[in-house]
């Protein structure tokens, strides 16, 4: 889980647009979530371990390539969204793009986010 | 392609009861659910669209959007309404309202919405009757 705050609010719009669009996400000063990540990762079970992957590295990995990035922060002011609105649909892809590549032995499968308990997200990759 | 998924929930009444069916035979294959006197649930749906963020908002649909439209369109129907008696498409033809024809018919009610707003296309409805049931429909494949 992380904790951050956000401001949805796109330059490409104006003030009135943005109002509009996003509603009470656009306040001026943010607000913020809980999100709850949950990381879907495939492969081989190791004959030797039985493990696809050892939990214990894979939250190492969550830990430093998405938590110890995300956690407690304005989303806005990552650099990834600086030009990019930091819905939870971006974030979902964020997240991914990060750790895409960085759970061997295993592959990344999926990348879900809850934003609240009535709302989730769910990114598998360009091709899925 | 980001899946994005609304929850919501209804509470309504329902009963299992086929009419080509004698009392015996109904009572045999729903056991209790087949009491006429009905019984409810606390339903929880979960309506999941596809898409492209949107370059400039960031959105696949608006949340608000999807919130209000399933309100308008299912839930407006379903909740606190007793399923088999005050629901059209289940009190006109005797279709019964399990959990699998409550995810059909809300599919139904919302795929026309969702697909013809723009952005979007709906893959999945999901509702669970308690939480260890649920059902899910993704139109036919």
């Amino acid at each position: 889980m992380l904790s951050a705050s956000h401001r949805l609010h796109s330059d490409a719009l104006s003030a009135g647009q943005n109002s509009v669009v996003y509603g009470k996400c656009n306040n001026p000063h943010g607000h913020g979530h809980n999100y709850v990540i949950q990381v879907l990762v495939g492969g081989p079970v190791d004959s030797e371990t039985g493990m696809v992957i050892n939990m214990l590295d894979l939250d190492q990995s969550v830990q430093k390539e998405v938590l110890a990035r995300f956690d407690h922060t304005n989303l806005n002011l990552d650099p990834l969204f600086v030009n990019r609105v930091p819905t939870t649909e971006n974030l979902c892809r964020a997240v991914y793009e990060l750790l895409d590549g960085k759970l061997t032995p295993a592959n990344l499968v999926q990348v879900r986010i809850e934003e609240t308990e009535n709302n989730f997200f769910e990114y598998s990759g360009e091709s899925r | 392609m980001i899946f994005l998924t609304r929850r919501a929930t209804f509470s309504a009444s329902h009963y299992y009861w086929n009419e080509a069916w004698t009392a015996e035979k109904n009572e045999q294959i729903f056991g209790r659910c087949s009491r006429r006197s009905g019984h409810g649930h606390n339903y929880t749906l979960e309506v999941t669209v596809a898409g492209e963020p949107d370059p400039v908002t960031g959105f696949v649909v608006d949340l608000k959007w999807l919130k209000a439209a399933i309100e308008d369109h299912v839930l407006a129907a379903y909740d606190h309404r007793h399923l088999n008696l005050e629901v059209p498409e289940f009190a006109a033809s005797k279709m019964i309202p399990t959990t699998e024809n409550i995810a059909i018919a809300s599919w139904k009610r919302l795929e026309t919405v969702v697909n013809s707003a723009g952005g979007a296309r709906l893959t999945a409805v999901r509702i669970y009757e308690t939480p260890e049931i649920f059902a899910e429909y993704r139109g036919e494949l």
